[in-house]
């Protein structure tokens, strides 16, 4: 086992920007906003370097797939603990248009190269909530998932997760190499020490382009339109719960 | 193309060292990470609870063992005695960052920096350096900085503190003023005249545990403004301290201090450039959101010039404090940037959260937002670690060097 674990980091919109549609409702403003590492990726890092700290896995890769600026992503997952970094270099219409098909085709491509044991990933993104790729991954390499992960734990060549589900809580037990990706309550992530963000400086990241791996970034997908949401209406107050259904029959609700 | 990125390189080298200029227009990527990474806690842990602690005057203990464990406490030690072996610009955006959440935790961090281990890094020994400061990186433990007397202050070559020798034991006796920290640090760097006929030359510096026989504190003063940091006398009474806590040569005391506070100024500077910016980002976002007159004021061009000035202020204040810590960085001499940095920051801090009170009005003037707490925050930076006074002073003996007047 190569104790090589691939994590990804996705940069996004930071979560505390207001989103604004652009004017041709092509997609959303993204010049001049303010992005930051996905915040399930941060869990996922975080995790990955907990793992490396008890000595259960041997080498944290960060990857990004992304234009240059996803270099700045990488640089903080090596500040909090990752050893060096691989950006898969994708920009203009190819990373407009990146979807998780082509992501988990490139993870699939660096984990064989790689030969990582393990790969985690945030749950999902919080700019496209997809919650995909890391389904994906696992299906295109044949490897075990286990998703919504709150609690992770090696045993051996095993893995023993606990995901969260709609019904509350699910134990189950992997085989290794796999792929997990992180919920909300895995884990709290670290600030990066000062020295770590120094050491950060002198770790490599590696850039390939998604030709190099044998991928096809083309998508399948055409994004027809972005629009606001609706505003949202005002509510009403009813006296009853007769006038309650009678509204609701004449909004066409029941 | 290529002939301007050879000539700008030629330029950037042309400052020695690895520090330029060009700094200043855009700071390294480490640099820019740190400065996010102090901004993302600052956001999360200091904004939220920053009132309550000013309210409360509550010492914010487990959040500075956080930035402790970030390294933040110690920044310019070596990583081999525990701190974050980074320059002195990292430490004023880190200082700037942390003061913007919360500028009491603020002052906690730039006294153990600056006024603690900055000295015992400068002018102690090897032996002195394991002692005091290694255990003083991870916030733990805090140090203090024990110069003004109830009788001095910016006069600071009188003073009246006594420390004269028995046997093998130094013997202090004398009362020190406002001293930030006291009430929570383990230790203090305490000025003491060894010989009062040198005046000023007679001033020696001294280690002191805390507590301490012999060593007592004061009432905590009630401040206006950052109140979650204690500020208190300490009084000495026939404290004894073995010879080898004396810090430096005997009779340094004045230089050493003189030479602290120089560059405690940019770690005070960068202080009050968090209370700025805070007052700056309370007004901008009150303006956004406030309408009168049928619009948002940041609309009425009352409101966009107060801004306007806000932010001039903040950044030229800014860049004088950057130049200051890149001098430093480089062994240039940076006394006159320094006091111009804390001058400019310091009046940029109060101009700001005066108008910041200004554009919120009503809501300015009360507890519910937190323009009220950057104004009386702001009052002190003009005040400690040099008055603007003796900063306009010490900029004009540079002036009346280079001049030669």
């Amino acid at each position: 086992m190569s104790g090589r674990v691939l994590v990804g980091v996705k940069r996004v919109i930071d979560y505390a920007v207001k989103i604004r549609v652009k004017p041709d409702n092509t997609g959303v403003v993204t010049d001049g906003v303010k992005h930051s590492m996905n915040p399930f990726c941060e869990i996922a890092v975080e995790e990955a370097v907990k793992l490396k700290e008890k000595k259960l896995i041997k080498e944290v890769v960060a990857v990004s797939c992304g234009p240059q600026q996803s270099q700045e992503t990488i640089r903080t997952a090596l500040a909090m603990g990752a050893d060096r970094g691989i950006h898969v270099d994708v920009s203009g219409k190819d990373y407009e248009n990146l979807g998780p098909l082509q992501v988990s085709k490139i993870l699939a491509a660096l984990a064989k190269q790689e030969d990582a044991q393990l790969i985690l990933l945030g749950k999902q993104a919080i700019d496209d909530d997809c919650n995909q790729t890391g389904q994906m991954t696992a299906a295109l390499l044949d490897w075990p998932q286990g998703t919504f992960a709150s609690e992770v734990s090696l045993e051996g060549d095993k893995i023993n997760l606990v995901r969260e589900i709609d019904g509350g809580l699910e134990h189950i037990k992997i085989n290794t190499p796999a792929v997990i990706t992180a919920d909300l309550r895995l884990n709290t992530p670290r600030y990066a020490t000062l020295p770590n963000i120094m050491k950060a400086k002198k770790k490599k990241i590696a850039t390939v382009k998604p030709a190099d791996l044998g991928v096809d970034v083309t998508s399948r997908l055409e994004v027809l339109k972005v629009e606001e949401p609706p505003q949202r209406q005002a509510g009403m107050k009813v006296e009853t719960v007769e006038d309650l259904v009678v509204k609701l029959k004449e909004a066409g609700r029941v | 193309m290529a002939a301007l990125f050879k000539a700008r390189r030629a330029l950037s080298s042309f400052f020695t060292g690895c520090r330029s200029l060009s700094q200043l227009a855009e700071l390294p990527e480490t640099h820019q990470i740190l400065r996010q990474t102090c901004r993302d806690y600052a956001d999360r842990e200091l904004s939220p609870i920053a009132a309550r602690l000013d309210k409360e005057h509550v010492y914010p203990a487990k959040q500075i063992q956080e930035l402790g464990a970030m390294g933040v406490m110690a920044m310019e030690v070596p990583e081999e005695l525990g701190g974050a072996g980074m320059d002195y610009l990292a430490y004023s955006l880190a200082m700037e960052e942390i003061s913007r959440g919360c500028a009491s935790t603020g002052v906690v961090v730039s006294v153990n920096n600056s006024l603690y281990i900055g000295p015992i890094l400068k002018f102690g020994t090897e032996e002195q350096k394991k002692q005091w400061i290694q255990p003083f990186t991870t916030g733990e433990k805090v140090g203090c900085f024990a110069l003004s007397e109830p009788g001095n202050g910016s006069d600071a070559g009188a003073a009246s503190t006594i420390a004269h020798q028995e046997g093998d034991e130094w013997v202090v006796n004398g009362t020190k003023a406002w001293i930030t920290n006291s009430w929570d640090a383990s230790a203090a760097i305490v000025f003491a005249t060894t010989d009062k006929t040198l005046k000023h030359k007679g001033i020696s510096a001294f280690l002191v545990p805390m507590p301490h026989p012999g060593l007592s504190l004061g009432k905590k003063e009630d401040k206006l403004g950052i109140r979650a940091s204690s500020t208190a006398n300490i009084i000495l009474e026939d404290c004894r301290i073995p010879l080898g806590y004396m810090l430096g040569p005997r009779g340094s005391g004045f230089k050493i201090a003189m030479q602290t506070l120089d560059s405690g100024r940019i770690g005070i500077a960068a202080q009050a450039l968090g209370i700025a910016q805070a007052s700056l980002e309370c007004a901008a976002d009150y303006a956004h959101k406030r309408t009168a007159f049928g619009a948002p004021i940041g609309k009425l061009q009352a409101i966009q010039f107060k801004l306007a000035d806000m932010a001039v202020a903040i950044e030229s204040a800014r860049l004088l404090t950057w130049k200051a810590a890149l001098l430093r960085d480089s062994k240039k001499a940076f006394t006159k940037e320094a006091a111009m940095a804390k001058l400019a920051a310091s009046e940029a801090a109060t101009f700001c959260s005066h108008q910041a009170i200004q554009v919120l009005g009503g809501m300015g003037y009360v507890t519910d937002m937190p323009a009220e707490r950057h104004y009386r925050d702001a009052r002190i930076t003009e005040i400690y670690e040099g008055t603007s006074e003796i900063q306009r002073l010490v900029i004009a003996g540079q002036l009346l060097k280079e001049y030669q007047l």
